[in-house]
């Protein structure tokens, strides 16, 4: 039993201990076991990573008990510990830990809390056994598992359609990434004989050149692999063309979209790209492919997130935006940058969605944007956690001097796609640089339109359920009463600062929004340090590339600032100097903003290709097929059988004697006939 | 000079009429009874005429046992339809159908 046994294993106990047990053990101690687990966990985890940063710790694998043996097929559950996994430990641990001690203020008032914490923690417990795998198949095991835990978690109000709808979206278009994992995983068994990770990377220089005979094409066995193992981190990792379940995920409580959907699950992708990145090296096209869709789907998203009205999804195609800069890093060969993205994003994302979250909680579960306005008075200290997030995500910082978190990852990665230098790379470059300047634009125009300006309350349904149900009740707590004119806008609603566990969470994530970038930085993408920090994992460390990375002129090292600069400067003139400067930019560009506005007609697209051709199926087979073929004709057909012979017979039984006598006289005759005949 | 056909002929003819007095007979139930004598009567007619035709009396017995049995049957029957008279009030064919299904 060594500590790595304690961190995976613990959220698992946890989970089924309040998720089984919460009858028996009542809903404050379903609470307390669950996050205490998950504190004891980020607590164990932390010396871990600092261990791989002095380089005190060394790559090792732990056993846990035996799996699969079935001729070639063998492997076993195993806990894998190196750089690249006690990263992502302390990220999970931490951001969940958070999570669940924020959750006790949000949730608060849900009569299902032991079974939020239950899912919270038994998705923590997945995510660790995907991280820790040391072969596909666990791997795949703790991909699906956070899977499921994700669908539980959108789904976790039931009573709401659209969450419903919102957790089986998420369900279905990750089953179309699986596919490609598995096709993946199927066809690295196929070639090398062997899913143990360490295995594959080593024999997979050998294999440079095959080919492979696929749906009826030969094609680069190599690229084939790894374009198949990245549909599957596209699925998970909401890229484009799968991005569409992102968005629609946030119908789920504001805890889980920041831990699953903004700094765990989502960046699985980016973590499998990374953990495979020599065998991704071996493939010019498949690094390729990662950086034009990595890249296309941040200027994607970030265009999208640019008209979105609703705070969390705001958040959540910013989201998506980052992790298109992930995998643009790791297509171009910056693993390194990639995965120190990966980190700085997971702490400043976090503490933006707990921050949106704890607006939302202030606001009545208002969660439009157009009905804000004016905050930053109301909850400051929620204010000043957004805005560290704010000024961590936008990459504020002097070159040469230092910044915030997103400072040091965002640019080393726009300055790894310029350094590399190839066709794709450059556009990589060039699509940073622009979704650079659109990430300020619609986080400064977020900032903006909740935190100053007037208060727009009054418009709001929301708030005036609220306003109304404390008049009703006589508690002047949120009501300052009717005498004062609400023309200001407010509506006579008094936000407040969110609860204590709540604001605990939104500090330390602030404290890794502000210095994450700064301590970590050597690690991760220095030429040096981080060789000898990722010497330690399979991550692919381009030592050269990240020295080039340093040399880049200097018009690219400013180029990403100026790109933030303009951003912020375009929100502040559109949303604080001007009253009606959107609408006139909306009309303005009418046809584009719809465009936006509609996401691209993504879903409108494949409402039209996939959505409906399968319910013309599906009707097609339940109609024709079930009802008209297989009930017509078999129990429905057989039971009709039976029915009518039993009238016939009915009929026959007519209860005269003569036509008994007339049976057995017809009987007779023909038996006798027959005897005749026969003889 | 009559022969053996005769005698044949006029016993299916009773025969015939035996049975087609079962089934056509839709008003009483006296006339099924008859019926059945007839039908006895026909098969005695038969024996008679095969046991004078082959010399061999062993015919001629049986028809007295057929005779016998046929005046118990009669007795047997009729009781049995004035106990029935007696339950339902009328002997009518097509009222007797207790045994429908």
């Amino acid at each position: 039993m060594t500590s790595i046994h304690i961190i995976v294993f613990l959220p698992l106990l946890a989970a089924l201990i309040a998720g089984l047990g919460q009858r028996f053990i009542g809903a404050v101690a379903a609470k307390t076991i669950t996050t205490a687990g998950l504190f004891t966990a980020c607590l164990l985890s932390w010396p871990i990573f600092i261990g791989f940063l002095t380089g005190d710790e060394k790559a090792y694998v732990q056993p846990v008990m035996t799996w699969v043996q079935s001729g070639a097929l063998a492997f076993d559950w195993e806990l894998r510990v190196d750089a690249l996994t006690a990263v992502m430990l302390v990220v999970i641990t931490t951001v969940s830990a958070l999570v669940h001690l924020y959750s006790w203020g949000y949730m608060e008032e849900d009569p299902d809390q032991p079974r939020f914490f239950a899912y919270l923690s038994l998705f923590t417990f997945a995510m660790l056994m995907l991280v820790t795998a040391n072969n596909l198949v666990q791997m795949f095991f703790g991909w699906e598992g956070v899977g499921l835990a994700s669908y539980l978690l959108i789904g976790f109000w039931y009573k709401k359609p659209s969450a419903n709808a919102a957790a089986i979206k998420a369900f279905v278009v990750n089953r179309v990434g699986d596919l490609g994992f598995m096709l993946g995983i199927f066809g690295v068994f196929w070639l090398f004989g062997t899913v143990s990770i360490p295995d594959i990377l080593a024999a997979a220089p050998d294999k440079v050149g095959s080919s492979i005979g696929f749906l009826g094409y030969r094609v680069d066995t190599m690229s084939l692999l790894c374009v198949l193992l990245f549909i599957g981190a596209m699925g998970k990792s909401a890229q484009l063309g799968l991005h569409t379940w992102l968005p629609d995920a946030m119908e789920g409580p504001t805890p889980v979209s920041a831990l699953i959907h903004a700094a765990t699950m989502v960046t699985a992708g980016v973590f499998m790209v990374c953990r495979l990145s020599p065998l991704f090296e071996t493939s010019q096209f498949a690094l390729n492919v990662v950086t034009i869709v990595g890249a296309t789907t941040a200027i994607f998203a970030a265009t999208v997130g640019l008209v979105q009205t609703d705070i969390k999804r705001v958040i959540a195609y910013s989201t998506c935006s980052q992790l298109g800069y992930m995998f643009f890093a790791a297509g171009t060969g910056a693993y390194g940058a990639a995965m120190f993205h990966l980190f700085t994003h997971a702490f400043f994302k976090a503490l933006l969605f707990l921050g949106a979250g704890s607006v939302i909680h202030a606001m009545h579960h208002e969660q439009d944007m157009r009905y804000y306005g004016g905050l930053r008075k109301h909850i400051p200290l929620t204010f000043w956690a957004m805005m560290a997030g704010t000024l961590a995500i936008t990459g504020v910082g002097i070159v040469g001097v230092g910044g915030f978190a997103g400072f040091y990852s965002k640019d080393a990665i726009i300055e790894a796609a310029f350094a590399s230098g190839s066709t794709y790379h450059m556009y990589g470059f060039a699509i940073g640089v622009i979704a650079a300047l659109l990430t300020s634009f619609y986080s400064w125009r977020l900032m903006f339109l909740t935190f100053f300006g007037k208060p727009r309350w009054a418009g709001s349904e929301h708030i005036q359920h609220a306003v109304h149900d404390e008049h009703h009740h006589g508690d002047d707590h949120a009501y300052n009463g009717a005498h004062g004119g609400h023309d200001d806008g407010t509506a006579g609603y008094h936000p407040h600062e969110s609860p204590l566990p709540m604001l605990v969470p939104l500090g330390v994530l602030t404290l890794g929004a502000l210095f994450a970038g700064f301590l970590f930085h050597g690690g991760f993408i220095e030429a040096e340090t981080g060789k000898e920090f990722w010497a330690n994992s399979t991550l692919y460390f381009n030592e050269h590339l990240m020295h080039a990375m340093h040399e880049v002129p200097l018009w690219v090292k400013l180029s990403s600032t100026v790109a933030m600069l303009t951003g912020l400067a375009i929100a502040y003139l559109m949303y604080q100097r001007s009253d009606d400067a959107p609408h006139k930019v909306a009309t303005m560009f009418a046809p584009l903003y719809r465009f936006f506005l509609n996401k691209w007609y993504f879903d409108e697209l494949y409402n039209l290709i996939f959505v409906r051709p399968a319910f013309w199926f599906g009707r097609l087979f339940w109609q024709q097929g079930d009802i008209g073929i297989i009930d017509k004709y078999g129990p429905n057909g057989s039971a009709a059988l039976v029915n009518f012979s039993s009238r016939m017979a009915v009929r026959m039984q007519s209860g005269y004697l003569y036509t008994y006598a007339l049976v057995m006289l017809l009987g007779l005759v023909a038996a006798v006939s027959w005897m005749m005949v026969k003889a | 000079m009559i022969g053996i056909e005769h005698y044949l002929v006029v016993s299916s003819i009773l025969f015939v009429m035996g049975v087609l007095g079962i089934f056509l007979n839709r008003k009483n139930v006296i006339i099924i009874l008859m019926a059945i004598e007839l039908i006895l009567l026909a098969v005695n007619i038969n024996l008679v005429a095969f046991s004078a035709f082959l010399g061999d009396l062993t015919g001629q017995i049986f028809a007295m046992f057929v005779l016998t049995v046929a005046a118990s049957e009669a007795a047997i029957g009729l009781a049995i339809l004035v106990i029935y008279f007696r339950g339902r009030g009328t002997i009518a064919v097509d009222d007797v159908n207790r045994m429908k299904g």
